[in-house]
């Protein structure tokens, strides 16, 4: 997918202007939120969670090259193959690869972050076949011709109107407009797909070294039905992905629906361990598991190694005041909210996504929800600090910078300005507030400027009591 | 192809990050050897009653017979609630017990199937769940390919926690299942709205008779 | 007064920049707070600002100049307390991240770290003190400041406080916990999002039926006391601080002065 981070700002006015765009993210915000906070609050464990998890991932994190090979023996002697690929485009190389050997004609595919990232739809349409994303927030944005919006509701952007048009535009005959009508509509259309798809191709949500199994989570089956009924199985993952046993899965599971959607458990874990066996009635022929760094192992040297022990639930965005002000597309890339803000730059260029770390107030709130303890206000700081390092920083703000620098390191530089300030804005203020000030219309665009009483607080207390 | 090239930077470019050479033989072998022992949140509750009452709590519905004998008649009473079609796709594990009235057939579940019935490997108490492990007598397609899915499951078979389902798992003889599905209800969607709406894909209807 | 023969803590007030500019009276009601309860308040002449604009600006080299400036005025105190969760959650967090690879300030900082308090929590948590004899006649609303509550865990102490006031009825908003959409530069660097923000913060305010605003940073108070002028809306907004001293009597911020100015 083409990056357009670099539009942000413009992105962001559109969507905060966008009415529909706005009564869905209404609609989605209040509900996540809650749900997480009850459930949370109905596991006494909850923290004691999220303290191990992070410490579990920091484990795994440091022994990732020991794990990834584990997995990749397990996932042999149990019939499958492990791929690796540096990048997007190795990445895209070797699924295209495997799909053309067996001649695929129909795709089926389960929610995958990576698919997405890696830019895998194009790829396979471009080489003639027919791609079918089954998650139903998937399909519906699959049919919109849009990315998603949100990591776990793909969707949460499109109203029930927008739903409606949009399949009565593809499946033709009478607009439904109730949800489960237009459920049992997408279930109609798709059930014909799995059973034709050559190849299904679904996420990872974690990758277990001990059996070398992959297991994914959902609440609709699409991804079972995808993978249970093509012929071939392809499991797109991050390296970081991996944990060493199935008891430390189980860890993560306890956190992962809990955080996502707010629920005790998603509907279906399913632990996938190679392909069909000898007596087997159903299952796929063919089991591949394609291992993507894109990036991720060069994380695991600096500051960033914090980011990969992210396990995608999306509470960071559900939680996010910016991003529940102006939805997921703003972002320009795959990742929305806080972990898209800290990873796009990282894998797509500092440069090519300048506002993202900074389109943040640092309020913390996505790090206090994180299940794995992600402190991703820091890591969005670090980002500007480098962004400050490589001469990113526009040169309006850097002036400022050294302006301040300047004159804040010379105290009485400092107050003796600050008293002019004080003295000219309560001069300008009519009824205690400032309507318009021209060199700060970023502030009085949008709010009064709240007027100062005249003189500063330290020339107040000079008077009063003298210096001591 | 170039996937072995590829395979080497990765392990190199994440030992690089970590600032060291591949593990010895030793470290390998502790790490092998390591068992987690993560927190389980505590239960207080006869783990029987917690499975049905988290399992009802996602929509799902249970009944409770004495023996496994009484499993046909148990299933008939939910068909003939249900109104549907008196044929159904049974897995080869429930092949000791007879359907009178009831077409049924050992194979996989198509398109068109309504009704599966399922053998549970284990229940698991914790978040109220099935475990089905997948083989010739108890096909994937039947958990998610039929409106309705009715599942057997011996009450001794239901686990307090995730951790000792996983030991069931690697008791088994064949080793792990090439499936291994834990359901916890209907399929549901929230995709639209956010308005939760069962039967999106899989099962609309799942019901588990608990024998014991 | 007259009962405490032992002297209380030496305290250096932060004044922080927008209350020096824009609100004197919460650095007046500071004193009373701390005076009132016991502690010597010195106000040290060479402070200016924390360094936070610096600091998350990216621009390290410059938070660390105002940082060293800082923990020199301030290290001989027994404590350093300001009106300002995000100033003095920077002073207790920050601080010794930046300087985790200097050997010589890094002691420094941490000693200060350990030594900075905000105002409410320091009343409440170390001196556990209750305001004197304040009234206020008002149904208040208070907005929790991010800095504050996940930087410091301010929560329960401003509003305990707010209730021994008499007079007082606190009210809670739906969401008093989400950002106002200040965020330091934040607010001009994109103020349409900003916009967006404090429009939410300011429907809960109204939704509340409050007739006052409170809360501990004068960051997210002027945001959103500007917004609400902006609109019309008749809230008043005052810093806790204000109101606990009993110093609440004037106009609020961005409020117009009584005919008599």
């Amino acid at each position: 997918m083409e990056i357009r981070s670099k539009e942000f700002k413009d992105r962001a006015v559109f969507a905060i202007h966008d009415a529909s765009l706005q009564q869905a993210l209404g609609k989605a915000r209040g509900g996540f939120v809650g749900k997480r906070a009850q459930q949370a609050a109905e596991l006494p464990e909850f923290e004691q969670l999220r303290e191990e998890a992070k410490n579990t991932k920091n484990h795994i994190l440091d022994h990732l090259d020991h794990y990834l090979e584990r997995y990749e023996a397990a996932v042999t002697a149990a019939g499958g193959h492990v791929h690796w690929a540096r990048d997007a485009e190795e990445a895209r190389k070797i699924i295209l690869d495997i799909c053309q050997r067996v001649d695929a004609k129909t795709v089926t595919k389960g929610k995958s972050m990576v698919s997405e990232e890696i830019g895998l739809n194009e790829a396979l349409i471009d080489n003639g076949m027919e791609v079918i994303e089954t998650d139903l927030g998937e399909y519906i944005i699959q049919l919109a011709h849009e990315p998603p919006s949100h990591i776990i509701a793909p969707a949460v952007h499109k109203t029930k109107d927008q739903v409606s048009d949009l399949f009565e535009a593809a499946h033709g005959g009478p607009r439904k407009t109730e949800v489960p009508d237009l459920v049992n509509e997408a279930r109609m259309v798709l059930r014909d797909k799995y059973f034709r798809a050559d190849v299904g191709i679904t996420g990872g949500n974690f990758l277990v070294a001990e059996t070398g199994s992959s297991i994914i989570v959902t609440n609709e089956g699409n991804g079972d039905l995808t993978q249970t009924l093509a012929k071939v199985h392809i499991v797109t993952s991050g390296i970081e992905r991996v944990v060493p046993t199935l008891d430390d899965a189980t860890l993560f599971l306890r956190l992962l629906a809990r955080s996502a959607t707010g629920q005790e458990t998603e509907t279906y874990t399913t632990i996938s361990t190679g392909p069909r066996r000898a007596d087997d009635l159903d299952g796929p022929e063919e089991y591949h598991v394609v291992l993507v760094d894109n990036g991720r192992s060069k994380m695991l040297a600096g500051r960033f190694k914090d980011m990969l022990r992210c396990i995608r639930c999306g509470a960071c965005m559900n939680h996010c005041p910016v991003y529940g002000a102006v939805g997921g597309h703003a972002y320009g890339w795959v990742y929305p909210g806080p972990m898209g803000s800290v990873l796009t730059p990282l894998i797509k260029g500092l440069d090519n996504a300048y506002d993202l770390p900074n389109a943040c107030t640092l309020n913390g709130r996505c790090a206090s929800v994180c299940p794995v303890k992600i402190p991703l206000p820091d890591l969005l700081r670090e980002l500007r600090h480098m962004q400050h390092q490589q001469d990113l920083t526009p040169v309006m703000q850097k002036r400022a910078l050294k302006v301040w620098r300047y004159v804040a390191t010379r105290p009485k530089l400092y107050h003796a300005l600050e008293q002019v300030g004080a003295r000219v804005l309560s001069a300008i203020a009519r009824n205690g507030s400032i309507r318009r000030l021209p060199l700060a219309s970023g502030w009085t665009d949008v709010r009064d400027l709240p007027a100062p009483a005249g003189r500063t607080f330290l020339e107040l207390w000079q008077g009063k009591r003298g210096q001591k | 192809m170039s996937t072995s090239n590829a395979r080497d930077a990765i392990l190199g470019s994440v030992r690089n990050a970590l600032r060291r050479g591949p593990l010895d033989d030793t470290r390998r072998a502790e790490l092998d050897a390591r068992v987690p022992r993560h927190t389980r949140p505590a239960q207080g509750e006869d783990l029987v009653a917690r499975f049905i009452r988290k399992f009802e709590s996602r929509a799902g519905t249970t009944a409770r017979v004495a023996s496994r004998a009484d499993v046909p008649a148990a299933v008939e009473a939910y068909r003939a609630g249900k109104g549907l079609p008196a044929r159904a796709a049974v897995g080869a594990a429930l092949q000791d017990l007879a359907f009178p009235g009831l077409e049924i057939h050992h194979g996989a579940a198509g398109v068109s199937e309504m009704l599966s019935v399922s053998q549970a490997l284990a229940g698991i108490a914790e978040p109220g769940s099935l475990m089905m492990a997948s083989g010739p007598a108890s096909p994937i397609t039947h958990n998610f390919v039929p409106d309705d899915h009715v599942v057997v499951l011996d009450a001794g078979a239901i686990v307090g926690h995730f951790e000792e389902a996983w030991a069931v798992l690697r008791a088994r003889a064949e080793g792990m299942p090439r499936a291994t599905n834990i359901i916890s209800g209907p399929s549901r969607t929230a995709d639209v709205e956010q308005t939760i709406q069962l039967g999106a894909h899989g099962p609309r209807r799942v019901h588990v008779i608990i024998v014991g | 007064m007259t009962e405490t023969p032992t002297r209380g803590p030496r305290v250096g007030l932060f004044a922080t920049c927008l209350m020096n500019v824009f609100r004197p009276n919460v650095g007046f009601s500071a004193v009373k707070l701390l005076e009132d309860a016991g502690c010597t308040v010195e106000v040290p002449a060479n402070q200016t600002c924390c360094g936070q604009p610096g600091y998350n600006s990216g621009d390290y080299d410059a938070a660390r100049a105002l940082a060293r400036q800082v923990i020199e005025a301030f290290e001989h105190y027994d404590y350093i307390v300001g009106p300002s969760g995000s100033c003095m959650a920077t002073i207790r967090h920050d601080y010794p991240v930046l300087f985790q690879n200097d050997d010589v300030w890094r002691p420094r900082a941490q000693a200060l770290s350990e030594k900075s308090w905000e105002l409410l929590s320091f009343l409440a948590d170390v001196l556990h003190a209750a305001p004197a004899d304040a009234r206020y006649d008002g149904t208040v609303t208070y907005h929790d400041s991010c800095s504050g509550l996940r930087g410091l865990g301010i929560k329960g102490q401003p509003r305990a406080l707010l209730g021994e006031v008499d007079g007082l009825k606190l009210k809670e908003m739906e969401d008093s916990e989400v950002c106002c959409g200040f965020g330091g530069t934040f607010c001009v660097k994109y103020p349409e999002i900003s916009e967006k923000m404090v429009e939410d913060k300011v429907r809960n305010i109204l939704a509340s039926g409050a007739d006052t605003l409170v809360g501990g940073d004068l960051g997210c108070l002027m945001n959103i006391a500007g917004r609400l002028k902006r609109i019309h809306a008749p809230v008043k907004v005052f810093h806790t601080a204000e109101v606990l001293a009993g110093l609440a009597d004037g106009p609020g911020l961005a409020g117009a002065a009584k005919e008599a100015d």
